[in-house]
């Protein structure tokens, strides 16, 4: 089936202006035991900017985005080679605090999961771990994040309500306002909105929009109209023969979309292939 | 005769006929009933259902079914009726705590509390020493353990519980008393001193080591294997998400199982540990070969005493006259009521609460 | 301006620390909690196999035991018994178990069902001292003595929850396409599930079969007052003497099952208290039997299981 070239809805959207680099995929490689997951993958993420991952479903966008604040780790047998470095420093060297950084790059999943605890402890989870107990700290900290996210308005009458009892598009924004309780430098989401409906979707992705004023955003999304929608910065990855994921193009968004260098990416964007 | 019922459905629907329920079928086979010109085809169906052998079939499962639904009732019902002369002369005394102890074939008087009392005490110091330690080992199987480590721990939890229970209290007679309980019960013996809680304390520990104290700690390692098992796997039946969520928000892994895993399965731990205590409070022969079987004791876990259960091990077969025959099967009867509650209730928190929500 | 960082408040390194000293304080606790119980573990079977080894011989398995306070002698009246009674255990336990299974395969989320399964549950948490209670209440009044008979209806007790689970567990994974297939060719309902279903669950069933005998084997506490215990049990002698009598084959089965027995579990507790030196020393060789058998049929069981289930799904 062809579809048609994906709009762009705002037409009038400049290409991205430069920013500083805050992370740099250089060389990487995934391996799961013996499997080759993804194969040298070089991108940059640039500070204050929303990178999106877009490809075809197995061409490991969600475990490239897992390198970069080494969730990986957490699978027996996966093994990253390369290096990622955040701000200049490789997150892999030996000596690297994963604790740490974690914590300066956080990240939300693809099904809303917040802890079956209240919305307030939900948030302050984080904050708990760094030490603050200060009620009147943890206070203005848990209203700043949940006003971030958007959730504010419909949680602030009853903070001790189970984070459970919210409704998905509403759990997701309180794993956004969770995540961002603690500052991170940059927000990792893995297909934040396909588990929501188009109305939750659109919420969230007019709050991403705000998000990238204070941080640096990186997303997984399985649908490019989203990415076009909402990213500065798009890189298309793909499967090869071997099934390992690799870097088709990556560029400004705009660009990526309209004039497509490659002729696979072309083929994808335009609903030819994938 | 639902079962018979049930099968009287037409053969070409038999496949889909197996899913339906039974209402629907009844209605079905009620149709058939009705329908006066089929009446010579639905006495063919019947007989060929006959002939063919579902009929007994399913009388044969719903024969199996009702064993297995009455034998539970039916146990209690005999304990109820044989515990009769029992219940009937102490009445709710026999398991009074501040009733006067007393246990006496002689005269036929009994009391059951000190025999309770031993079970309650035993089971609760197990308890409070196997629940760290479970707990410990159900985390590391299922959050710490590398793969290669895995299949052979939980294979020695598993023996653990697979050693028969006389095994224990040979070994324990022999080699742990000895070993282990009576220096332990010589040290905490100045704890007798204590004003107020010494009675707990108020030594001396036989030379043997058959004391209360010695009943708790084989039950320690007897019930181990119960609540690490089944609280390894409520924390397994927990998302992977959950343990995600906490550790890209910078939580190390102790704070991943501290804040996060044994929060959310709390309620299935707790049923772990109820069940654990149901364990310890049914164990027989380890607890009888080890406790010294007393009816005295008082309230010192370093003195020898009874349960519930070793009380009715130890005394059933020779007990001659019926009232001390009945006042045994009364203590199987507390046991049995204490034990059922026990388990229906770790049971609703275990599969309910945690299983199922996962 | 924008709001004040809430680092303003942490000290991270300190934080740090902390946490990262607690994470491996607890962890290396929980590594510390699996030494603890794997210590008993081995310290009860390396002695209990180097001491009940030691007393290990020949005539253990073909004598009966000698008088009190002389040496030598066996416990082939505990072995005899305990054959007896699992034997009786587990013709009446397997199959009551094995069809109660069907029904929760044939109708897996009735009320029945679930009523069976609670039923199950409770059954096995009964202490099996009170089972044994059931059993004198039942059967030794009604017949007015103890029995192996006795002895083998509630060791079934004590096997039916273990069997009927894991077999529920084993008929479940045989996928219901299989008897339906069966029933769509006109099979009826027990041709589909004997030769069908039960056929392709009957390895795993099995193992369920050896995790229940290996439960009943060690059973001690039921026993107590429904076999009773009998140091002259012996089946060879029972036979042989109907056989003088020229008694039918029921009236020397009739033998065989009414007369009160003894099993491995029972001759051990009896001995292990008894003051005689050699009486212990047969205690210890019957523990090592005991626990051979135990342990064995246990990791028979689950490495059979693991095995099958490697191969099945790869």
């Amino acid at each position: 089936m062809t579809q048609q070239p994906v709009a762009l809805n705002r037409t009038d959207k400049p290409a991205a202006v430069a920013s500083a680099t805050k992370m740099v995929i250089r060389g990487v490689s995934v391996y799961y035991k013996t499997f080759r997951a993804i194969k040298n993958v070089d991108l940059p993420v640039y500070e204050n900017r929303i990178t999106a991952f877009i490809g075809p479903s197995g061409c490991g966008k969600s475990t490239l985005l897992r390198t970069l604040n080494r969730m990986n780790d957490l699978i027996p047998g996966a093994r990253v080679e390369g290096k990622v470095l955040l701000d200049g420093e490789d997150i892999y060297a030996a000596g690297q605090d994963v604790v740490d950084i974690r914590r300066r790059v956080g990240m939300v999943f693809q099904r809303p999961n917040p802890f079956p605890m209240s919305v307030y402890d939900n948030v302050a989870f984080g904050l708990r771990l760094l030490g603050i107990r200060q009620k009147s700290i943890l206070d203005e900290v848990v209203e700043r994040s949940l006003r971030a996210a958007a959730l504010w308005e419909h949680v602030c009458d009853n903070l001790n309500q189970s984070g459970m009892a919210l409704s998905g598009g509403q759990q997701q924004r309180l794993c956004i306002a969770r995540a961002i309780a603690v500052e991170p430098e940059v927000i990792l989401m893995d297909e934040p909105t396909s588990a929501l409906d188009p109305i939750a979707t659109l919420t969230i992705e007019d709050l991403l929009q705000t998000l990238k004023e204070n941080f640096t955003i990186v997303i997984v999304t399985h649908n490019m109209q989203q990415a076009a929608r909402i990213s500065d910065y798009t890189a298309f990855l793909s499967m090869d023969d071997d099934r390992a994921g690799y870097l088709v193009e990556f560029g400004p968004t705009v660009e990526l979309f309209t004039n497509p260098k490659e002729k696979l990416t072309e083929d994808y964007i335009t609903g030819r292939f994938g | 005769m639902a079962a018979e019922v049930r099968r009287v459905s037409p053969p070409h629907c038999l496949s889909a006929s197996s899913r339906l329920s039974f209402r629907s079928s009844f209605k079905r086979f009620s149709d058939l009933l009705m329908q006066p010109t089929s009446s010579s085809s639905w006495r063919k169906r019947l007989a060929y259902y006959f002939k063919h052998g579902d009929v007994l079939w399913w009388t044969l499962l719903t024969l199996s079914v009702g064993v297995v639904l009455v034998l539970v009732l039916w146990i209690a019902w005999q304990l109820w009726v044989q515990s009769a002369a029992a219940r009937h002369a102490f009445g709710w005394q026999f398991i009074w705590p501040w009733a006067k102890p007393v246990w006496n074939p002689a005269l036929d008087k009994f009391q059951a509390w000190p025999a309770i009392y031993g079970s309650l005490i035993t089971a609760a110091i197990a308890l409070v020493l196997a629940v760290p330690l479970a707990v410990g080992i159900a985390i590391f199987l299922s959050e710490l353990a590398p793969e290669w480590l895995r299949a052979p721990l939980n294979y020695m939890v598993e023996m653990l519980a697979a050693i028969p229970s006389v095994v224990y209290g040979l070994w324990g007679i022999y080699v742990f008393l000895p070993l282990v309980v009576v220096p332990l019960g010589k040290a905490l013996a100045p704890l007798g001193e204590i004003p107020g809680l010494g009675v707990f304390f108020r030594g001396p520990v036989p030379a043997s080591g058959f004391s209360r104290l010695g009943a708790a700690l084989v039950l320690v390692i007897m019930i181990l294997p119960t609540i690490a098992a089944v609280s390894r796997d409520v924390l397994q039946a927990i998302p992977r998400s959950q343990r995600e969520a906490a550790l890209a928000l910078g939580a190390t892994r102790w704070e991943t199982v501290w804040k996060v895993l044994l929060p959310y399965g709390q309620s299935g731990i707790l049923g772990a540990i109820i069940l654990g205590f149901g364990r310890a409070i049914g164990e027989t022969m380890a607890v009888t070969m080890v406790i010294g079987n007393s009816a005295g004791g008082g309230y010192s876990i370093l003195r020898p005493g009874y349960t519930m259960a070793s009380i009715i091990a130890n005394e059933f077969a020779e007990a001659v006259s019926e009232m001390h025959t009945a006042a045994l099967i009364e203590i199987g009867l507390v046991l049995f009521v204490l034990t059922f509650l026990l388990n229906a209730l770790a049971r609703w928190l275990v599969v309910n609460k945690t299983i199922k929500r996962a | 301006m924008a709001p004040e960082s809430i680092y303003a408040h942490v000290n991270l390194r300190r934080n740090y620390r902390r946490r990262k000293i607690l994470n491996t304080v607890m962890l290396s606790l929980t590594g510390v909690t699996v030494a603890l119980a794997v210590l008993p573990l081995v310290w009860i079977t390396v002695y209990v196999l180097l001491k009940g080894g030691r007393y290990l011989n020949l005539a253990l398995f073909i004598h009966l035991p000698a008088p009190m306070g002389t040496p030598g002698g066996g416990v082939l009246h505990a072995i005899e018994g305990s054959l007896v009674m699992v034997l009786l255990a587990s013709l009446l336990a397997i199959p009551v178990a094995l069809l109660a299974a069907f029904y929760l395969l044939a109708r897996p989320n009735t009320a029945v069902a679930q009523a069976v399964r609670f039923s199950t549950d409770m059954l096995a948490g009964i202490p099996s001292i009170v089972v044994g209670l059931f059993g004198y209440a039942v059967i030794v009044v009604t017949q007015k003595h103890y029995s192996a008979f006795a002895g083998g209806v509630v060791l079934a007790i004590i096997m039916l929850p273990v069997v009927l689970r894991s077999a529920e567990e084993m008929l479940k994974l045989v996928p219901p396409e299989m008897r339906e297939g069966a029933l769509a060719l006109g099979a009826p309902e027990w041709r589909a599930a004997l030769r069908v279903v039960l056929p392709a669950a009957m390895e795993g069933i099995v193992t369920g079969v050896m995790l229940g005998i290996a439960r009943a084997v060690g059973e001690t506490a039921p026993l107590l007052f429904t076999a009773l215990g009998n140091d002259h049990y012996e089946i060879g002698q029972i036979v042989r003497q109907g056989l003088h009598y020229h008694q039918s084959m029921g009236q020397i089965l009739g033998q065989i099952f009414g007369q009160p027995a003894d099993a491995l579990p029972l001759t051990l507790w009896k001995y292990a208290q008894q003051p005689y030196q050699e009486r212990v020393q047969l205690a210890w060789a019957v523990a090592f039997v005991l626990m051979l058998f135990a342990l064995g049929l246990n990791i028979a069981a689950r490495a059979w299981l693991a095995y099958r289930r490697r191969k099945l799904y790869g």
